[in-house]
């Protein structure tokens, strides 16, 4: 029988500025209190454990979604929109990540990769004639912007909304700080102008969202189903990308031996993007709710409690990784990292965020013989998820 | 059931047949022992051996007997309808003290440790579940079993199922009953740390892989019969192929597959079944019409030929050259 200990105290607040601004200092102080710990500032439990946020991310039935991924309770306190497939639990889960899944999978992901690449040509081009050039808003900001909505065949008209909306829905993750606040500062025109594009009528015929509305024909899921799917994809499938992206180049530009490995081996970019995103996880947390009380990590988390999941600390989690777990290395194997989440709930869109960053990667390393650091990169402040503003760069263009 | 698709073959081991049963309507068992009186080497739940048949076929049967066992290895096999041989040469040719032709156990079918398991068997799909729930049940897994049929007269292991483990976790739907098995509703909640081991026709592996889609990615593990079996390719001249990341080209001569040429030359595939079944050595095809001879891809993707399965795939007759990311 194992034996159970009231969690560590943790005084520190997850959201505060400095935290948000570098979360490893935090987040190694956090893990030195436990893998479980008990969070006095918003009075939540904080997951850091590879093992522990493992099993978090697995056991969907006691750690559940519908309770919402911020911090209140959403089955009590209402929520700011109707709930996404990312804030439902089984059955009602079950059909919509069914319609979601039938639509996004290595096959027709397989058939992006040419209408992909084009954009990504013309960008990278256009930054050869440059010596300097920011990572994020000159790259990072431009692609996927470009290349997935018409994916999911959105009209021109309203795209600048994506952005915005898509920072709304993650810091609604966080607590209602500034940070909220000034996401939500046009939150109603933006919200509006999104479900009109998530809308059948406003979608093309041959996109992923017209055929997630082809599910309703054969009673799958319902038309507001349909568009609550459209929605997920465009709140999810842009920031985490670019942020993806930039963080990508932020961890490689520090590692110039390993960018002319994977100049001698561009095939390796695969495996580069999927060690980077260990080591600096766009998606850095979210909640859960304990549906029964449960121990985890040997702390009892009572029914109602939520839990703070700190993928970013899992990632980075020396038990896991060893000693050198906050360094990116060509050579391990990052297999297993939770960057894009793990079991019921993880993210569909994943093999269009990797074919993205691939094709990206490979049109550098195809034309840049070194990529460095100008300067050091300056992180975008949000609530849950981990980028940078500024990533600038120095590089020599193949002459 | 049966797996048609070729693969390089291991050591072979001589076996002569104990004992034959009718185990079901079209389904015989054959308990076969080694000729030379030795044990058979160790095998996990969800293991195969290829049946060297005396008319030149080999065909691949799950293993059903207790894996503590080593003395003997028991098979089942069903007459199929559309037969080109494999199943009808066994039911009309096989008897006790017939001498057979084994390969050692292999497993494309094993079972993953998880805290609980739900199995799924259509008619002879059951085989490789028989050992795997006894595996589950040992280590004290919580699982299910839903065990569909035409009828009960059809089904292998019916009665000795369900009375080791009872009839709740032995759930029997014969649709002669009007009791068909209703996958969707079976499929309708997902469970966590539970994994799906399904095997039986195409179809029901089809419409389980739909409904999974709403499961944990990774939680569904199936085995396939292969409908139509793989004849011979049409394509019997060597081809070449060259990988494209190196420039290297290999020749693939008639009797061997892509698979192994590329890694006689020193390159390496990501493989893993190497019978076209697990879908691990997905390769984009950049040059070259391929001949699928795989039972992973759709016939969507079989039709856009932009990937291929190198491990059981060949160059189309008339194709003398496949140019493959590799």
């Amino acid at each position: 029988m194992t034996t159970t200990i009231e969690p560590a105290v943790f005084t520190e607040d997850p959201f505060d500025e400095a935290a948000l601004k570098d979360p490893y200092p935090f987040l190694q102080r956090l893990r030195e209190t436990g893998p479980v710990s008990y969070l006095e500032a918003t009075g939540s439990y904080a997951i850091v454990g590879y093992d522990e946020v493992y099993e978090v991310l697995m056991d969907f039935e006691t750690f559940i979604s519908s309770g919402g991924l911020g911090p209140h309770d959403i089955r009590k306190d209402e929520a700011w929109r109707p709930p996404s497939i990312l804030e439902s639990d089984p059955p009602i889960h079950t059909v919509m990540r069914r319609a979601l899944t039938g639509v996004i999978n290595p096959s027709t992901v397989r058939a992006l990769r040419e209408p992909f690449t084009a954009p990504a040509v013309e960008i990278v081009n256009d930054l050869t004639q440059f010596d300097r050039f920011d990572a994020v808003t000159d790259l990072a900001e431009k692609y996927p912007i470009r290349v997935f909505p018409d994916a999911v065949g959105l009209p021109q008209e309203g795209r600048e909304h994506l952005l915005p909306y898509g920072n709304m829905v993650f810091n609604a993750f966080g607590p209602e700080n500034y940070i909220y606040q000034q996401a939500f500062a046009e939150g109603d025109a933006h919200s509006a102008a999104v479900m009109k594009l998530c809308q059948r009528e406003s979608l093309d015929d041959s996109g992923f969202g017209a055929k997630i509305y082809e599910r309703i024909n054969d009673g799958l899921i319902t038309e507001e189903q349909a568009a609550l799917l459209v929605r997920a994809l465009l709140s999810a499938g842009v920031d985490t990308t670019i942020f993806g992206i930039g963080n990508t180049l932020s961890v490689l530009a520090r590692y110039p031996e390993a960018w002319q490995r994977l100049r001698e081996n561009p095939s390796m970019a695969k495996f580069a993007i999927d060690e980077a995103l260990r080591v600096e996880s766009p998606f850095q947390k979210f909640h859960r709710t304990v549906a029964t009380a449960t121990t985890l990590g040997g702390v009892d988390l009572p029914e109602g409690a939520k839990v703070l999941v700190f993928v970013g600390a899992a990632n980075r989690d020396p038990a896991k990784w060893g000693d050198d777990a906050a360094e990116f290395s060509l050579d391990r194997s990052s297999s297993g990292h939770v960057a894009f989440g793990m079991g019921l709930h993880q993210c569909v869109g994943q093999p269009i965020a990797r074919l993205e960053m691939e094709i990206v990667l490979q049109q550098l390393l195809e034309k840049f013989e070194t990529l460095e650091l100008a300067d050091e990169p300056v992180p975008f402040i949000h609530n849950v998820l981990r980028g940078f503003e500024s990533v600038p760069l120095k590089v020599s263009p193949k002459r | 059931m049966t797996l048609t698709a070729p693969s390089k073959a291991p050591a072979t081991i001589d076996t002569v047949i104990d004992s034959v049963d009718r185990a079901a309507d079209e389904v015989v068992t054959l308990v076969l022992r080694r000729t030379d009186g030795a044990n058979f080497p160790a095998w996990e739940p969800g293991a195969h051996v290829d049946v060297h048949l005396e008319n030149g076929l080999i065909r691949q049967y799950s293993l059903c007997s207790p894996t503590a066992d080593r003395s003997t290895l028991q098979i089942g096999v069903l007459r199929t309808p559309d037969s080109r041989g494999g199943s009808a040469f066994v039911h009309d040719n096989l008897w006790p003290g017939t001498e057979l032709t084994i390969s050692a156990p292999r497993n494309n079918f094993p079972l993953v440790k998880s805290r609980k398991y739900m199995f799924i068997a259509g008619g002879i799909g059951i085989t490789p579940i028989i050992p795997m729930m006894e595996a589950a049940e040992a280590a004290g897994k919580e699982w299910v079993l839903h065990y569909g049929g035409r009828s009960r007269t059809s089904m292998a292991f019916l009665d000795e199922l369900v009375t080791k483990y009872g009839p709740e976790k032995i759930r029997i739907y014969a649709n002669d009953e009007d009791n068909m098995l209703d996958l969707t509703q079976v499929l309708a909640m997902p469970r966590a740390h539970m994994l799906v081991y399904a095997c039986g026709p195409g179809g029901m592996l089809n419409a389980i892989e739909d409904l999974c889609m709403g499961w944990p990615p990774g939680a569904l593990h199936i085995e396939r019969f292969v409908a139509t079996e793989l004849g011979a390719a049409a394509n019997s001249e060597p081809f070449e192929v060259e990988l494209a990341q190196t420039g290297t080209t290999v020749t693939v001569q008639p009797d061997e597959t892509i698979v192994d040429a590329v890694e006689q030359a020193g390159a390496r595939v990501l493989s893993s079944c190497r019978a076209g079944v697990c879908g691990t050595c997905e390769t984009r095809i950049i040059a070259g019409e391929p001949e699928h001879r795989d039972a992973v891809l759709t016939e969507e993707d079989k039709a856009a030929g932009e990937v291929m399965l190198p491990c059981v795939s060949r160059a189309a007759a008339g194709c003398s050259r496949l140019v493959l990311d590799l």
